[in-house]
């Protein structure tokens, strides 16, 4: 609307520029951690994930094999073999190397260095080396040799593979492209319904597939040797998805009767309850901890996965309420007055004609109330997690993660990923939704 | 028990129940308390319609009494008590709350959130919501800024903490800030959540990042509702880009604006994860919630608990009185 008057394309170009570069600082710390999970730790700790795209000189620690493979020539014990091969790594060519970890890349390859005890080391560009020694070899392990290569940029599912178990997510993606197609092919067979249940059948017909396809051939196929317990997502993440289905239907169902009533009908106290619930709205739930946690213990329900439902019902009652009231008070009042001409009870009402049309209303909490709670590390950390830590939810795991493996980078990037995953899909796939809960929640 | 399944029942008796006590309560009013028939059927029809709206209203009702009202009056109560809340010690708690120099430090940095994180929040929204308003990919744009709304305030501090990472000196620094400073000059990479009062602005940058998206889709909504006479007149009029922005535009959506900040003024003032994901308040980074988190599960002081809850609800209480007031002026 600005263009009425025509702009001048140098104030249309600093538009464009100043939007790219919002962008791009919005987007640059999500990036960074996406692809530092993507990462091998040794990668992440010697360069910045922004040169992951390009080869990088590393630092490798590398070891000649074991004494018991040399060979006697003459006076000489040899010991041959290939640096990179005996270390099953991708890189193929190195550009110095050295004894000493003080004294990185002071041999050229095909020179010789000559080690305290005497022995002699030659070491070629492609990790062939010989070792010899007047004395044979002793001891179990071979000599350590420090290399440095230039590594391509590599890219790997492995710390996926340890923190959710083998092969999980090669095999979420698999199952997912496989559902994608199913629920395009639906879309195609099923483009005349327009309304009813038969429109949602691609989105239907593509999640049954996709469990179906997990029930069927499984997610993992085990665990990584050498993965830490604590490191496993895999447990708190049916954790969070425990905890946050029901979280989110239940709520739903109480609010949308009350908000009918306290849109449609007529009783003395109306305006008063609408006040109650609006300032509720805003009672920070950190009020509620201790009274509430002094009761799900005086009444036997402890910590767990019921007291934790209860809450999240309670603190995401309000909105619910609100949400949904100002939608249906938005609603045509011919439609119900018509309907009650025609003899239809409130109950009928609501059922048949109010809940369908409030769809709309209904999708914008549910969106709400799974992020909040799936994200929730506050309200699972006082009704929930109790001290065996067996229901832990992926929040808190990776607040423990931080304190325990604060420098394993490709860990705690991976484990966050996998928390972040679920909501940024469903942020992308039901945007619309979330935006107009946001604009009926607070635009007056 | 296995927690999937216990999942599954829950949902069935949760929903089911809902809805049976919601179809036989309206069942058992119909036809056996009040039947729509007989000799006084007129009468019998008000009074089920009389009681409906209860039926309707008692669950919602109930579970916000119980775990929203009751808990405020509760722990207004309970910050009354001594540490293990079995002794009356009246303003003990508060006074000594007051003396304690932790507590000071969260009472100044949350003050320090307030006046920072929804004035930056609106501001960058409000940037972001009239720039985008005006190109073609806006909306792609708006996805990509709204996105970190999705993500979860401990995943945002993951996020940040690896941006925020430093490196001895003469490693290859592998946080993009230390790599940038460093960059342009600095002498040695830094601990930037270490450095008092500065690592505060770090931590809110986290909250600032989520909050600018919720601003933007709110004020662009916003921004597009204002009338397009306005605008024209001021062009006509002669006025610059700057000034249709502030004098015309800026003004017109003042109502939401003030929205949009009361609303991140309510999520600053309850900001736990960030702080304790984070710096776990070290480094005079502490907050009221982490402070109140900290007395009630690190201390066992449940007494100064509830008093430092109670504080920060006095803090909301203006903006709750402010929404009830806006709100029945509005049914009116």
């Amino acid at each position: 609307m600005d263009n009425i008057a025509g702009s001048k394309a140098g104030l249309t170009w600093a538009v464009h520029l100043s939007v790219a570069l919002l962008v791009f600082v919005w987007m640059v710390p999500t990036v960074g951690l996406f692809i530092s999970s993507f990462r091998t730790a040794d990668q992440i700790s010697s360069t910045g994930w922004w040169k992951a795209a390009f080869p990088i000189e590393q630092n490798l620690t590398l070891r000649t094999a074991a004494p018991d493979t040399q060979v006697q020539e003459g006076d000489q014990f040899v010991v041959t073999g290939n640096l990179f091969e005996e270390a099953e790594s991708t890189v193929s060519n190195l550009s110095a190397f050295a004894i000493s970890a003080r004294d990185i890349g002071a041999y050229q390859p095909g020179e010789t260095a000559e080690m305290r005890d005497g022995s002699r080391i030659t070491v070629e560009e492609n990790g062939d080396y010989r070792l010899e020694s007047a004395e044979a070899f002793e001891g179990s392990r071979g000599e350590r040799v420090f290399v440095t290569a230039t590594v391509p940029p590599e890219f790997t599912l492995a710390n996926y593979d340890q923190v959710l178990g083998k092969d999980v997510a090669r095999n979420i993606v698999i199952y997912a492209v496989a559902s994608l197609l199913f629920g395009f092919a639906l879309t195609l067979i099923f483009r005349s319904y327009e309304t009813g249940v038969m429109s949602f059948a691609h989105y239907i017909g593509g999640f049954l597939l996709f469990f179906a396809l997990i029930a069927i051939f499984g997610l993992s196929s085990g665990k990584v040797a050498g993965a830490q317990s604590t490191d496993d997502m895999s447990r708190a993440f049916m954790s969070t998805l425990t905890v946050t289905i029901p979280a989110t239907i239940i709520p739903i169902v109480i609010a949308a009767f009350a908000a009918y009533a306290l849109a449609w009908m007529d009783f003395p106290g109306r305006a008063l309850l609408i006040a109650f619930v609006v300032a509720l709205l805003v009672v920070p739930l950190q009020l509620a901890l201790i009274p509430l946690l002094k009761l799900h213990l005086a009444i036997g329900i402890g910590k767990g996965y019921l007291g934790v439902w209860l809450a999240h019902t309670g603190f995401g009652l309000p909105l619910a309420i609100y949400l949904l009231r100002n939608y249906m008070v938005g609603l045509p009042r011919d439609i119900i007055e018509n309907a009650k001409v025609d003899g239809a009870t409130d109950y009928q009402i609501f059922v048949r004609i109010i809940l369908p049309l409030s769809f709309p209303a209904l999708a914008s909490f549910a969106i709400f109330q799974f992020l909040w709670t799936w994200n929730d590390l506050l309200v699972a950390k006082v009704f929930l997690i109790d001290a065996t830590g067996d229901t832990t939810v992926m929040t808190n795991q990776i607040v423990e993660l931080l304190g325990t493996r604060g420098g394993n980078w490709e860990i705690l990037a991976t484990a966050a990923f996998v928390s972040i995953a679920v909501p940024l899909l469903v942020f992308f796939m039901m945007q619309k939704y979330l935006v107009r809960g946001l604009l009926a929640g607070s635009v007056k | 028990m296995h927690p999937a399944l216990l999942a599954v029942i829950t949902i069935a008796i949760g929903v089911g129940g809902c809805i049976g006590y919601f179809y036989l309560s309206n069942l058992f009013l119909d036809k056996v308390l009040f039947p729509a028939k007989g000799p006084n059927i007129g009468q019998n029809i008000n009074r089920a319609n009389a009681i409906r709206p209860w039926l309707f209203l008692f669950p919602a009702m109930f579970a916000l009494g119980l775990y929203l009202a009751y808990p405020v009056f509760e722990t207004l109560r309970l910050s009354f008590f001594n540490r293990s809340l079995g002794q009356y010690v009246g303003f003990d708690n508060y006074a000594r709350m007051f003396g304690e120099p932790k507590f000071l430090e969260a009472l100044r940095n949350n003050f320090l959130w307030l006046l920072i994180v929804p004035a930056a929040s609106t501001a960058f929204g409000l940037m972001a919501a009239q720039l985008t308003d005006r190109i073609k990919w806006g909306n792609l744009a708006k996805s990509l800024v709204f996105m970190p709304m999705a993500i979860s305030f401990v995943g945002a501090s993951v996020i940040w903490k690896l941006v925020y990472d430093a490196k001895p000196l003469g490693q290859e620094q592998i946080g993009i800030l230390n790599a940038i400073y460093l960059g342009l000059g600095g002498s040695e990479p830094q601990q930037w959540l270490t450095i008092p009062l500065w690592n505060n602005m770090f931590l809110m940058i986290v909250l600032i990042w989520i909050q600018t998206g919720f601003a933007m889709v709110i004020l662009s909504a916003a921004l597009r509702g204002i009338p397009e006479e306005t605008i024209e007149a001021a062009i006509i009029d002669g006025a610059n880009p700057f000034q249709i922005f502030f004098k015309i535009k800026v003004p017109q959506i003042a109502g939401t604006i003030v929205v949009v900040w009361t609303t991140i003024t309510l999520v600053v003032l309850k900001i736990f994860d960030i702080v304790f994901a984070m710096t776990n308040g070290q480094w005079n980074t502490q907050v009221l919630a982490n402070y109140m988190y900290d007395k009630l599960f690190r201390a066992g002081d449940w007494g100064v608990g509830s008093a430092s809850a109670i504080v920060i609800m006095v803090l909301v209480l203006p903006i709750l009185v402010w929404n009830v007031r806006s709100a029945r002026k509005e049914m009116r």
